[in-house]
């Protein structure tokens, strides 16, 4: 140890030099977002009163919608990962949505009948069939499996460029909610039960023993404060997804991937190993994709096929791109933004507007939003920096000769990634 | 095991199945021609289909006022007279697709022109939404069901004929386009090399936009072939455009025969998977192995049946 040459003086005040300014950058942003979570924490406690505020107080969400906000936002910056830092664009997250819940379904309800296993399940008598394990338990399994998942999606189509990449994805998530449906006979054996999905799923809960020892909620259900402990619960998911992925994009890991997405080549000539750091943004994207998926089935106590389809892909895709692509605190002001719409906004202003059926049209709507947002402020809401440097660029630089169309320079591009 | 009961349902599955795939091979040939020239997949194509085909409902029952009723001869007419209006309407609308929403985005980077374009899918397909409700539409009756001809027990229904006397011409005259004239040449330019193409004088944007406007009359024509076979919707495009494209992958994206190709195997595919159902998975299942076919097609062999190994291609 002692035998390492110490780093000339100059060289190291440069690194801290970096350092202090990374740090900064990255504090600045933190008393706001503090005050943010704390105002989101603490909403079951004003909502009441927020609602009995004349002419506004009918936009502000019901406890029960704000769940489903906060679920679909944490999907949305699940999906951050892949299209915002790694520039995957992915038009079948929904799969992973439908592969988290049915984890949720299979491993807490009465579903497979011919077995009787219980581990953690609270207010489920001993002898009901079926697997019942421990929510919490099924959250981890979920994100787990959905990872897989994600492998097994990823692993044959990320060498395929951004487009080609985009349509397979959108078929695996057509093929998914398309497999759960017709699941339901699979040589006699039923999987999904089709069409009418798998309900009840057994609701959250920490059971008597750490309720008498913690005070933590014994079971969800039992509660009279179901909404409060339904919100909280989504509530601390979404923030450790954000921790997360905050941390993610500082990272190596986070680095590379943005390098991917501003030139393919250029980081794989730089040592980036393309497949492995694609399947990594896949996989982790998939993971809190699965995590939303099972938590929020378990909030809706069922896992029903009619829930996955494209749409819900193209919503989650809509949140990313009108908070920033890429943008952590674009994404979630994006997800509650159009999550608000989407449960309860829509409906409110067209019954101020006397138009009756407006939500009929939201995914016009957010077509329409999507179209407007690309055209107009492509960085979203929020910016990245980076990508917005990046389009800068892209936008203002008309380069005469443009490589990307050279066949030889790019047949020979192609090669080296492919090896790659 | 059989494959096959009988041969007259075989030989009439076959026909259904030429007649799915020549529907399919016109909207194809929409995305093979966009993707040729501007390497976009354009995910409105298949809503401007749908959207196509229920105002050449509008124009046959309210504007013309023909029905089951008509004499053959007035539906033939009638039929022939929509397209007149639905074609150029649609080459218009289609062009204009582009030149709003994918024009501003041409030096953007590639994920921006495709986003934008599944945000006017959805677009096109709530203004069909909005102008049709959720109700089914068919123009069926207007073309007699009786036998062309009748061997055994196959026959060959008129309404069959019809979508094959309709798509032949329409692929000819294609093909003479794109081929023969100056401005397919410009195409064709194009496609291979935007930037020599306007070194050599052709105009860039003025030939995007015929392409675009070729592809919205390919997609009416194929709207009201739809329309004379099946019930359509608002949202019929969306399932029939990803069929679609899948076939335009399979023979190979960007190339004309290869789409007509793709599209008629994959009309086969699906009429033999659908109609022969003791022995195959059945209806239910369609999606998936369309779906199956594309993403197997996409890993193993990118450029398509007949397509050329591109830098685009992989």
């Amino acid at each position: 140890m002692s035998t390492e040459p110490e780093p000339e003086p100059e060289r190291r005040s440069r690194v801290d030099d970096v350092t202090r300014r990374l740090r900064r950058q990255s504090l600045t942003g933190w008393p706001l977002a503090t005050a943010i979570a704390l105002l989101a924490v603490l909403y079951p406690t004003y909502i009441m009163s927020l609602q009995e505020l004349e002419t506004v107080g009918k936009y502000f969400p019901s406890l029960g919608d704000s769940v489903i906000v906060v679920v679909f936002t944490m999907m949305a910056v699940g999906l951050n990962v892949v299209v915002g830092y790694a520039g995957l664009l992915d038009l079948g997250y929904v799969a992973f949505y439908a592969a988290g819940a049915y984890t949720a379904a299979w491993f807490a309800s009465q579903q497979f009948e011919q077995v009787t296993f219980h581990f953690g399940a609270v207010g489920i008598q001993p002898d009901v069939t079926g697997i019942h394990l421990s929510i919490w338990l099924i959250l981890i399994i979920a994100g787990v499996f959905t990872t897989l998942v994600g492998i097994l999606i990823g692993f044959p189509t990320l060498r395929l460029r951004g487009d080609y990449l985009a349509i397979v994805t959108l078929g695996f998530g057509e093929i998914i909610p398309q497999f759960v449906r017709n699941a339901d006979n699979l040589h006699g054996f039923d999987l999904t039960h089709g069409t009418f999905g798998i309900s009840p799923i057994d609701a959250p809960g920490f059971g008597e023993t750490l309720s008498d020892s913690l005070g933590l909620p014994a079971s969800y259900q039992a509660s009279f404060d179901r909404d409060r402990l339904f919100y909280w619960t989504a509530l601390f998911l979404l923030g450790v997804t954000v921790f997360a992925c905050v941390r993610l994009r500082d990272s190596r890991l986070g680095r590379a991937w943005i390098a991917i997405r501003e030139d393919e080549t250029a980081a794989a000539a730089m040592g980036v190993p393309l497949m492995r750091t694609k399947t990594w943004a896949y996989a982790i994207g998939a993971f809190f994709g699965g995590v939303a998926g099972a938590f929020y089935a378990s909030v809706k106590s069922g896992a029903f096929p009619a829930d996955f389809f494209f749409n819900v892909s193209i919503f989650l895709l809509c949140m990313v791109i009108l908070g920033g692509i890429g943008s952590v605190w674009g994404v979630i002001l994006g997800g509650v933004i159009l999550g608000w719409l989407n449960v309860a906004g829509l409906a409110t202003i067209g019954t101020d507007l006397g138009i009756e059926d407006v939500p009929k049209y939201q995914f016009g709507i957010y077509g329409v939003i999507i179209v407007a947002v690309m055209l107009l402020r492509p960085t979203g809401l929020i910016p990245e920096r980076r990508h917005q440097r990046e389009l800068e660029e892209a936008v203002s630089d008309l380069p005469l000769y443009d490589a990307e169309h050279d066949a030889s320079l790019g047949r020979g591009g192609e090669d080296r990634i492919r090896r790659g | 095991m059989n494959l096959v009961k009988d041969p007259a349902t075989f030989v009439n599955v076959f026909l259904v199945g030429l007649t799915q795939g020549m529907v399919y091979a016109l909207v194809a040939l929409g995305y093979t021609l966009v993707y040729g020239i501007l390497q976009l997949i354009n995910f409105a194509h298949g809503d401007v289909f749908a959207l196509s085909g229920l105002v050449a409902f509008t124009v046959l029952t309210n504007l013309f006022g023909v029905d089951e009723a008509s004499s053959n001869a007035i539906s033939a007419v009638a039929i022939v007279l929509a397209l007149a209006i639905t074609m150029p309407l649609f080459a218009l609308i289609n062009a204009s697709i582009e030149f709003i929403a994918y024009r501003p985005l041409r030096n953007a980077p590639r994920l921006a022109p495709l986003i934008t374009a599944v945000g006017m899918s959805f677009i096109v397909q709530n203004i069909g939404l909005a102008m049709y409700d959720v109700n089914f539409r068919s123009a069926s009756g207007l073309v007699p069901h009786t036998s062309v001809f009748t061997i055994g027990d196959v026959s060959y229904p008129w309404s069959k004929l019809a979508v094959i006397l309709i798509t032949i011409p329409v692929l000819l005259l294609l093909t003479w386009f794109v081929t023969q004239t100056r401005q397919g040449k410009a195409m064709r330019a194009v496609a291979q090399d935007q930037d020599a193409a306007a070194i050599m004088g052709v105009n860039v944007n003025r030939t995007i936009s015929v392409t675009f406007a070729l592809a919205g009359a390919l997609a009416a024509v194929a709207g009201m072939l739809f329309l004379l076979q099946f019930n359509m919707r608002y949202d019929t495009g969306f399932e029939l455009g990803l069929i679609a494209f899948t076939a335009a992958v399979l023979g190979g994206i960007g190339n004309l025969p290869g789409a007509v190709l793709g599209a008629l195997i994959i009309g086969f595919i699906q009429a033999f998977n659908e109609g022969l159902g003791w022995h195959s998975p059945g209806s239910d299942w369609t999606r998936t192995i369309v779906f199956g076919i594309l993403i197997a097609i996409l890993v193993f062999r990118p450029q398509g049946l007949l397509g050329e190994r591109t830098p685009e291609g992989a």
